[in-house]
């Protein structure tokens, strides 16, 4: 072993040099370029920065499209999911509350058209994404609250969702964060 | 056509393509034959200079197993008293504390070994220095060291006699510098383009739309999400991993990241064929790996898609699939898919949380990971696979009395004694792990530890059972995702799978590169008529049923109790 101690040793210390030192260094550098220039993208409303536009948040109000439930309570400083199994009693009462709760926050809505995704709590905790259906789900609501006629808000739905990765690719997604910034500013 | 499936089959298409080009790269580079990459010559030169270290030098297979063996450990040092003192360290602008000795272990093991079981957060339990001088670092140098010794493979079987077999510091020098390193920072520059983070900066706060004060983990996390899928280390920068949207913000990234961490075990399939100059018997090994991989997939994807049967019963639209634990932005296929890519091959990151998906796509990831030869890691996919294949030209020769021969060497009784060990390891290391968990928890063990063994379980009952078992399962095939329900940032499971974890990565190391430098020292025999031919299908299946009866063996009791068991309760 002794052979090879010293060159390994010296060896390492080019691997770290190159690989933790000067690697990660050239991909910030570069990354100046790039949009939000690698410190993550932030979004604005009236001046104001009220996130990023990647990361989700929450909103309680039902005036605003509300998000999916999140394990860490939308706070980005961690990030995590329920971790629970599709078979947990416990957790199948905590889903039968939420569509509950949907429902009573959402009169005239009928239960089979409640998308999964919006009783079930994301992998993240943070995703800031609905599905196109999700969104349009709480359109009546707010626009009862908010004493705008349905069509409109539907069409705002409809010019914030972003389609398939070149139109092929994936599903339809809408950007809560960025929703609500429009739908604010109507 | 969908356009969720339309994505997962576009990623396995554009894996492919990249992968047969690769294959080449590679075989040209170990070969030591023109690339257009050679103006990287004069850097490595000087590396060699400055390490005292002459590339030229061969070294038979007991010297590499030195070398790598001597710079392992060194890296383990290294990286364990970094994460324990990593509070007094600098760039740490989120003021995270120095980890636990425990976790520090495990921690430092679990990158060293390529396995990347993370029993912390990293937005809390890391600094911005030990993520980069320490994950980062082993994230590369683990990679290239399975690649490495996958080399030592190949050189064995290029030329007919031979104990020459290359340069151990050269091959690890070279898969970084020509491999590594320039694929990478085109992945980071994608993800950085992309959304993700790259700059030095802390933790954010911001107050949201509705007036909430939350912060924003972030840092230069671009370039170490490009090598932990890349290297198939798996490691995430956030806790969440790649189901975190600043660690995959997007459909394209998604794609990036599920394309990158394939290319290099399928390339090196077909750089093995190029390299020995046996296309034939490479594609063959691809034949049956892809095979594996869609036995593995289809269920999964149908599983996923078709939603949680509990929540159907409530009344509401599964029309997405199960939801729990995953993104909207990838949808349940394309997390299908990464689940069972990642687990084939010893990546071990996640787009959505193997906890919360159906029984039976759990019971394909721990398959994946039980058979662990399907594709596999970097370099050392192949070296597990090499063992089934020794095992089956051993028993096919009994089968048809002929003396089990293997590219025109015997295979003696010295090296099938190998194959069996590090075969039977495997399920040794994981049913006896989860024993001694069950055993932990059924008797009251530990009433005076921090964790109880009764509170490690985020889920009752079978799947309780299965969290265990795939913590196990992950470690033995060092793949590092894991149930995440379990608590398992405590001295048991830090201990028991730090143990685990370094078993299964040197031992089926050094069994294939000691069996393939002892079949390339014996004499060569040459074809004939007599010889059983391991370049045809009829081999392939031979080989692929060698793997389905050691797992399916081992591991269906264990099976019958976590998975099988949820699933009829749920269906």
């Amino acid at each position: 072993m002794k052979k090879y101690f010293f060159p390994a040793l010296k060896l390492t210390a080019v691997l770290i040099v190159l690989t933790a030192g000067i690697y990660p260094l050239l991909i910030a550098g570069v990354s100046k370029l790039a949009p939000g220039k690698g410190d993550g993208v932030t979004v604005e409303n009236k001046g104001r920065v009220v996130g990023y536009a990647n990361v989700g948040q929450n909103f309680t109000d039902d005036k605003y499209f509300q998000g999916r439930p999140s394990a860490v309570g939308y706070n980005a400083a961690g990030s995590g999911g329920s971790n629970k199994g599709p078979s947990n009693e416990d957790y199948l009462k905590v889903v039968q509350e939420r569509i509950d709760t949907f429902l009573a926050h959402n009169p005239g809505v009928k239960k089979e058209n409640i998308p999964a995704e919006l009783v079930t709590a994301s992998g993240s905790g943070l995703d800031p994404h609905l599905s196109p259906a999700a969104a349009l789900l709480q359109v009546p609501r707010i626009a009862k609250l908010r004493n705008l006629p349905e069509s409109k808000l539907n069409d705002l739905v409809k010019a914030h969702t972003d389609g398939p990765l070149l139109g092929m690719f994936g599903p339809s997604k809408v950007n809560v964060l960025k929703l609500n910034i429009a739908l604010d500013n109507l | 056509m969908n356009t969720e499936l339309l994505g997962v089959i576009a990623s396995y298409a554009l894996t492919l393509i990249i992968a047969i080009f690769l294959g080449r790269y590679i075989a040209k580079t170990f070969a030591g034959e023109k690339t257009w990459m050679d103006f990287l010559a004069p850097l490595e030169r000087f590396i060699y200079k400055i390490c005292g270290i002459n590339p030229k030098e061969e070294m038979n297979w007991k010297q590499h197993l030195k070398a790598l063996l001597t710079i392992n450990m060194l890296w383990f040092v290294y990286a364990f008293f970094l994460l324990i003192f990593q509070d007094k360290l600098p760039l740490n602008p989120d003021g995270n504390p120095g980890q636990t000795p425990d976790l520090a272990f495990n921690t430092a093991i679990s990158f060293l070994v390529n396995c990347n079981l993370q029993h912390y957060s990293g937005e809390s339990g890391l600094t911005y220095f030990t993520q980069l001088f320490v994950i980062t670092f082993l994230q590369f140098v683990s990679a290239a060291t399975g690649i490495a010794a996958l080399i030592v493979v190949f050189k064995a079987f290029r030329d007919k006699t031979t104990t020459k077999l290359g340069n151990f510091w050269d091959f690890l020098v070279k898969t970084n510098t020509r491999i590594l390193l320039p694929i990478c920072v085109v992945i980071a520059l994608i993800l950085a383009f992309n959304g993700t983070p790259a700059s030095y900066a802390g933790k954010d706060t911001i107050v949201t739309m509705q007036g909430d004060t939350v912060g924003v983990s972030r840092g230069p996390a671009a370039g170490m999400i490009a090598i932990k899928h890349l290297g198939t280390n798996g490691g995430g920068w956030f806790g969440a991993n790649s189901i975190h949207p600043l660690e995959n913000p997007n459909y394209l990234t998604n794609m990036t990241e599920v394309i990158s961490q394939v290319i290099i075990p399928i390339a090196m399939i077909f750089a093995f064929g190029i390299f020995i100059r046996r296309r034939k018997f490479a594609n063959i090994i691809f034949g049956v790996m892809t095979l594996g991989m869609l036995i593995l997939l289809i269920p999964s994807i149908i599983q996923e898609t078709g939603g949680n049967p509990a929540i159907a019963k409530m009344g509401v639209s599964q029309l997405t699939g199960a939801m729990e634990g995953k993104e909207v932005r990838f949808g349940p296929t394309a997390t299908a898919y990464w689940s069972t890519v990642t687990t084939i091959i010893s990546t071990g990151s996640v787009n959505g949380f193997h906890d919360s998906t159906m029984p039976l796509t759990g019971m394909m990831q721990l398959v994946a990971m039980m058979t662990n030869s399907f594709y596999g890691g970097c370099g050392v996919g192949i070296l597990n696979y090499f063992i089934f294949i020794i095992i089956a030209v051993f028993i096919s020769g009994l089968m048809v009395g002929r003396t089990p021969e293997f590219m025109g060497h015997k295979v003696e009784a010295r090296e099938v004694k190998i194959a069996a060990l590090v075969a039977l390891l495997h399920p040794f290391l994981i049913l006896a792990g989860t024993a001694l968990s069950s055993f932990a928890i059924a008797h009251g063990w530990g009433a005076n530890w921090a964790v109880q063994p009764g509170n490690w379980l985020n889920n009752p009952g079978y799947h309780g059972f299965s969290e265990m078992l795939y913590e196990y399962t992950s470690s033995a095939a060092n793949n590092g995702s894991g149930f995440e329900g379990l608590g398992d940032n405590n001295i048991f499971w830090n201990v028991s799978t730090g143990f685990v974890l370094i078993l299964s990565r040197y031992l089926p190391i050094i069994g294939p590169v000691a069996i393939a430098g002892l079949l390339a020292q014996k004499k060569y025999v040459p074809e004939s008529a007599g010889t059983l031919k391991t370049d045809t299908a009829t081999f392939g299946i031979m080989t692929f049923a060698v793997i389905v009866i050691i797992a399916a063996l081992a591991f269906f009791p264990s099976l019958a109790l976590g998975p099988i068991a949820e699933y009829f309760s749920l269906y």
